[in-house]
């Protein structure tokens, strides 16, 4: 166990001990062990936390089985309970979120990485990290006050008129529904989506611009076909963590998805998620049954995000060591 | 100048100005975000909101003092039962671990941070509320702590793994063992980027609603003690937003920016000032 020089000796005999370092010999062991059992308690939380899941939802599981994941209805008062409509909410709204999200956050990291000055690009990266800082619930609010009425009479009308004769696009405007939830959200996740992809477009070196520029490229040509390319994994990796994020947010979207559990193709409908729905009725579910039901969802909502964001990890890890050896904290 | 070195010089501008709009239009959202609150929140926003309970509803005036002192006790849970064993395991990570189990300790930290926090809520509802039997002030600390955890423990051994290989050696030198070198060198060293990461974690959990629903619940009263439910800043946002009052919505508006107006000075105070100049070049 000993681990440095000065491990206990048989000097180190109460009564006969003459140095300090002598004294705490074996202090080194106890520090090793207390700050071991605090990563152990980490480890013991996690380990805790997908148990607690796992049996607590075992009543809705072997009860309803694969079934769950294809049955619509939802109905605590006879006791059956379907994912479906909560998890075509769910993909509805991220799915939404990715498309507005993406290319405006990979635009911006491409500013801030290719082109903008130093200075500039970092000042811009601090304003969206306090972006990723702001609360959810301030998204809520501003969701609810602000895009809810804007939606209904302006732009959910105007998509109409243009683009009504696609089915997505079709039905009344209440304002509320997938389309402003997956607005909301993409709002929140650009900020994830544009700082480790500028991250990534960074680790990229720099000769493989050089080239691309003395071969006549214009800085576009460079940026678009050469850097973007090398890039493209880590770009991933960045969409993967954002949806990660999008699937799990809860307030925002809670606040202005409708709360209707009902699969609708035109995103106008309200609708439901799986994080809306723990969040609404979590406090009030009666029964075993009912508490079941809903921490199976909140299950299948952890395993979900694990993948994504281990996926995403790996993505992010293989292009930025490729890219430089350097990799991201 | 042939036609196609025309398009390709006018296509380069047209989507590099276009990156500069995306960049333009991310960044203006938060200053835009911040002046709504302000112009929305700023007028109902008195002494009597940090100082008085809620009113009754119908009744003019009332404040969020008991959300405000929730959140406070909230957040001193979340730091006294997260922080330690942030901090702790964080030394553990960078200091001692070997290489399977740090492996997994870091590898599950990066699983629970990315968690979303209606599950922390859950878990919490189940260690905590279930054996219970009430929701309680206690429950809520705990599921902001398990969110603190994480990012403290990864934050601490990023910045212990930054301090010099030599100011190590120079304290073994002087024949300190190994604890000494890292109490009275090492993390004194990276003290400033650990509390930086502190900070910031607790901001984050300020603002979390979703793991206090079904744990902290919420109160329209003063909540004694640590073991009965708590009023808190975002969840009483949520329940005045989503409520029919009219007043509510006033409420809401200021509480929204008293959260925000938190979390971002914290944040900007924080990124300014603490990780300017460290005692060691950061790489």
């Amino acid at each position: 166990m000993a681990t440095t020089p000065n491990a206990a000796t048989p000097a180190d005999i109460p009564g006969n001990s003459r140095t300090l370092s002598r004294r705490w010999a074996g202090a080194d062991e106890i520090a090793h062990l207390i700050t071991l059992i605090a990563a152990g308690t980490l480890l013991l939380i996690t380990v805790l936390l997908v148990y607690q899941l796992w049996v607590l939802s075992a009543e809705a599981r072997s009860k309803f089985g694969w079934s769950f994941f294809v049955t619509k209805t939802w109905d605590p008062v006879v006791g059956d309970f379907g994912a479906l409509t909560f998890i075509y909410g769910t993909i509805v709204t991220s799915a939404v979120a990715l498309i507005i999200a993406v290319p405006l956050g990979v635009g911006a990291a491409i500013f801030l990485a290719e082109l903008a000055p130093p200075k500039l690009s970092s000042s811009l990266t601090f304003v969206s990290d306090l972006l990723a800082a702001v609360p959810s619930v301030i998204y809520g609010l501003l969701g609810v006050f602000l895009l809810v009425p804007i939606m209904r009479t302006t732009i959910q009308p105007a998509l109409k008129k243009t683009l009504g004769f696609l089915p997505l696009f079709q039905g009344p405007s209440y304002g509320i529904g997938f389309l402003t939830a997956g607005i909301v959200l993409s709002i929140m996740i650009v900020p994830f989506v544009l700082s480790v992809s500028r991250e990534v477009l960074l680790s990229i070196p720099r000769d493989q611009r050089e080239a691309a520029l003395a071969l006549g490229a214009t800085k576009w040509e460079s940026t678009w076909k050469v850097v973007v390319p090398g890039a493209r994994i880590g770009i991933f990796g960045s969409v993967f963590l954002a949806l990660a994020r999008a699937l799990g947010e809860t307030m925002a979207v809670t606040m202005v998805i409708g709360n209707n559990p009902k699969i609708a193709a035109s995103l106008f409908s309200p609708g439901y998620s799986i994080a809306a729905v723990l969040a609404n009725e979590f406090s009030e579910a009666t029964g075993n049954l009912y508490l079941s039901a809903l921490i199976e969802l909140g299950l299948v909502l952890f395993l979900l995000t694990f993948v994504l964001n281990g996926l995403a990890r790996l993505l992010i890890l293989v292009t930025t060591a490729r890219g430089s050896g350097v990799l991201p904290t | 100048m042939s036609f196609r070195l025309a398009w390709r010089k006018s296509l380069n501008v047209f989507m590099l100005s276009l990156t500069g709009l995306c960049a333009l239009l991310t960044v203006s959202t938060l200053f835009f975000i911040l002046g709504y609150l302000v112009w929305n929140g700023g007028k109902d926003l008195s002494w009597g909101f940090f100082t008085h309970l809620p009113a009754p509803v119908g009744e003019v005036g009332g404040g969020m003092a008991n959300a405000i002192v929730g959140s406070m006790k909230l957040l001193l849970l979340a730091s006294l039962f997260g922080v330690p064993i942030g901090l702790l395991g964080g030394v553990y990570l960078a200091e001692f671990g070997g290489r399977t189990v740090p492996f997994l300790v870091r590898y599950t930290a990066d699983l629970l941070n990315g968690a979303p926090s209606i599950v922390i809520g859950i878990f919490a509802y189940a260690l905590v509320v279930m054996p219970m039997h009430h929701f309680s002030t206690l429950a809520g600390g705990i599921a902001l702590a398990i969110m603190v955890i994480p990012t403290v423990l990864r934050n601490t051994e990023s910045f212990l793994r930054d301090v010099p290989r030599s100011l190590r050696e120079g304290s073994f030198a002087l024949g300190a063992n190994k604890w000494r070198m890292i109490a009275t060198v090492v993390l004194p060293a990276a003290s400033r980027g650990i509390l930086t990461g502190v900070l910031l974690a607790l901001a984050r959990v300020a603002g979390e609603t979703a793991p206090l629903l079904f744990t902290a619940f919420g109160n329209r009263f003063w909540s004694p003690g640590w073991n009965q439910p708590t009023s808190s800043l975002p969840v009483v946002i949520y329940t005045y937003a989503t409520g029919p009052y009219e007043d509510w919505h006033r409420q809401a508006w200021a509480a929204g920016l008293v959260l925000l107006g938190l979390v971002l000075i914290t944040n900007i105070l924080v990124r300014a000032f603490l990780t300017r100049g460290t005692a060691y070049e950061r790489t």
